[in-house]
């Protein structure tokens, strides 16, 4: 952690103890954030936190933060906007600024069967509460002036939807805030611990293992991001998850102000300005299952051309960064929380390549979980055994599926 | 990079081939058919290290083969 940020967040590292009411494996977004609703909402203080690197430096620490609600199917939908809103507040209620801005996303289409996927889209948004509305080209274009609307001659934009409350936060000062928080209420967080297995009594989950001796627990959550089937398989828990690799990258500055994130679904790429001018764009999840963080050529190739024609003064620009991050993908693309059918020991897994804007929810409703022994309501869709009960959510909402 | 030996084909990139899963079993410590079954239909083993897959060379000679392959670093291993 840099300077500049040990000044203004004050993190309180502990000595463990032996053991905790709740012990959260994986100090990321969600991790943190459940630690923090845990103490700050239920009075459940006694928990820590373990992380195998330092805070973020997973997923939370990868992505390209963008937070919508625009999902595919009533249930993210509900879901995602509860965690649009808790963002909104979220500098209020930590006391922290996370760079929350709100940017609107100009979701783009390129056919007309694109259009009317998007129009039942608009209308589902509309219906589950998440503002969204279908805009012309023109609108599109009056949105996002840099937008070359024929697509370089290639890919011609038809038109598209427009998701007004979508926004960005500054990734590590979400994570770094929730640390602060939860270490105000007398949360451990745990560095440079990793987890190697779980302790076990017959079936019970009574703690983890990890590289600095046992940790007692009552409830063991695992808030993993890439490694939860091989920590899943010590408690004898199968997940229906692939883990695949997704890279991204950033540019130089540019100049000049590039108000909106711009989507689109059929070429599979995204775009937004970061609040230090930089353009960062992503792409979709590598092809084959991996945990390698290895960037490719390959990708930077393709994806660089999708966006150059479509916004013509990305070609000006250089590449400053490419990275690559482990997304968990579950069988549905929805994401998996809540009780894992053993007992001490849960989940919240499957943030594929939309973790970063469910933190608050998936905190909260986490945390209500954990406290209160009950599915809340808007958690309930996204159990594990939906799949054994064939109610799997399939959802192609993210702009990094198809 | 991954490169991929096709038996037909030889060495060709990763791009001529589409990924066909994994080469997966039901763990045998299931015991009830309908959760042998749900297994069998949604979950994954998901190994950190090597395993075996099919892959497709759907750009090339258009038939199935296996492979090892080590997830950890996204290579070919023999």
């Amino acid at each position: 952690m840099n300077e500049f940020v040990e000044r203004q967040i004050t993190l309180d590292w502990h000595e463990p103890k032996r053991s905790y009411d709740v012990v959260i494996v994986g100090g990321g977004g969600h991790g943190l954030a459940t630690a923090y609703y845990l103490a700050s909402r239920h009075d459940i203080t006694n928990v820590a936190v373990v992380e195998a690197g330092y805070i973020g430096s997973g997923n939370s620490g990868r992505n390209t933060t963008i937070i919508r609600a625009n999902y595919g199917i009533p249930e993210a939908i509900r879901f995602y906007q509860h965690s649009l809103d808790l963002y909104r507040t979220l500098e209020d209620e930590l006391s922290c600024w996370v760079m929350y801005s709100t940017k609107g996303l100009v979701w783009l289409a390129h056919t007309e069967t694109q259009m009317r996927a998007e129009r039942a889209r608009c209308l589902l948004n509309i219906a589950c509460g998440a503002e969204t509305v279908m805009i012309t080209q023109q609108d599109a274009k009056e949105l996002c002036p840099q937008l070359d609307l024929s697509g370089g001659g290639r890919y011609p934009v038809a038109g598209g939807s427009y998701h007004p409350a979508a926004a960005t936060a500054r990734h590590d000062r979400v994570v770094w805030a929730y640390a602060q928080g939860a270490m105000r209420h007398g949360v451990d967080v745990l560095q440079h611990r990793t987890v190697t297995g779980l302790l076990r009594d017959g079936a019970r989950v009574t703690g983890v293992q990890t590289s600095a001796g046992p940790i007692a627990a009552g409830v063991v959550l695992s808030a993993v991001g890439g490694n939860v089937s091989t920590l899943a398989a010590h408690a004898d828990v199968r997940l229906p998850i692939r883990t695949h690799p997704l890279q991204a990258f950033v540019t130089n500055t540019y100049a000049r102000d590039f108000d909106p994130i711009v989507s689109d679904t059929e070429l599979l790429c995204y775009v937004s300005q970061s609040a230090r001018g930089e353009m960062v764009i992503g792409a979709e999840y590598d092809p084959q299952p991996s945990y390698s963080l290895r960037s490719s050529f390959n990708f930077l190739q393709s994806c660089a051309a999708k966006a150059t024609h479509l916004l013509p003064f990305l070609r000006d620009l250089r590449i400053l960064r490419q990275w690559a991050g482990i997304c968990d993908i579950s069988a549905d693309y929805s994401p998996i929380m809540g009780e894992t059918g053993v007992d001490g020991f849960l989940v919240t897994t499957g943030w594929g390549t939309w973790g970063f804007k469910a933190i608050p929810a998936g905190g909260e409703q986490m945390a209500e979980l954990i406290a209160t022994g009950r599915t809340p309501a808007l958690l309930e869709p996204f159990r594990l055994d939906r799949f054994a009960a064939d109610r799997a959510m399939a959802d192609q909402g993210s702009t990094g599926t198809h | 990079m991954l490169w991929i030996t096709c038996p037909g084909c030889g060495r060709r990139p990763v791009e001529e081939y589409s990924f066909g899963g994994e080469l997966r079993g039901v763990p045998d410590r299931i015991a009830d058919p309908v959760e042998r079954d749900v297994d069998y239909a949604w979950m994954y083993d998901n190994i950190h290290g090597v395993t075996s897959e099919r892959w497709f060379h759907h750009a090339g000679c258009r038939r199935w083969l296996t492979l090892r392959r080590d997830t950890s670093t996204d290579t070919v291993v023999a």
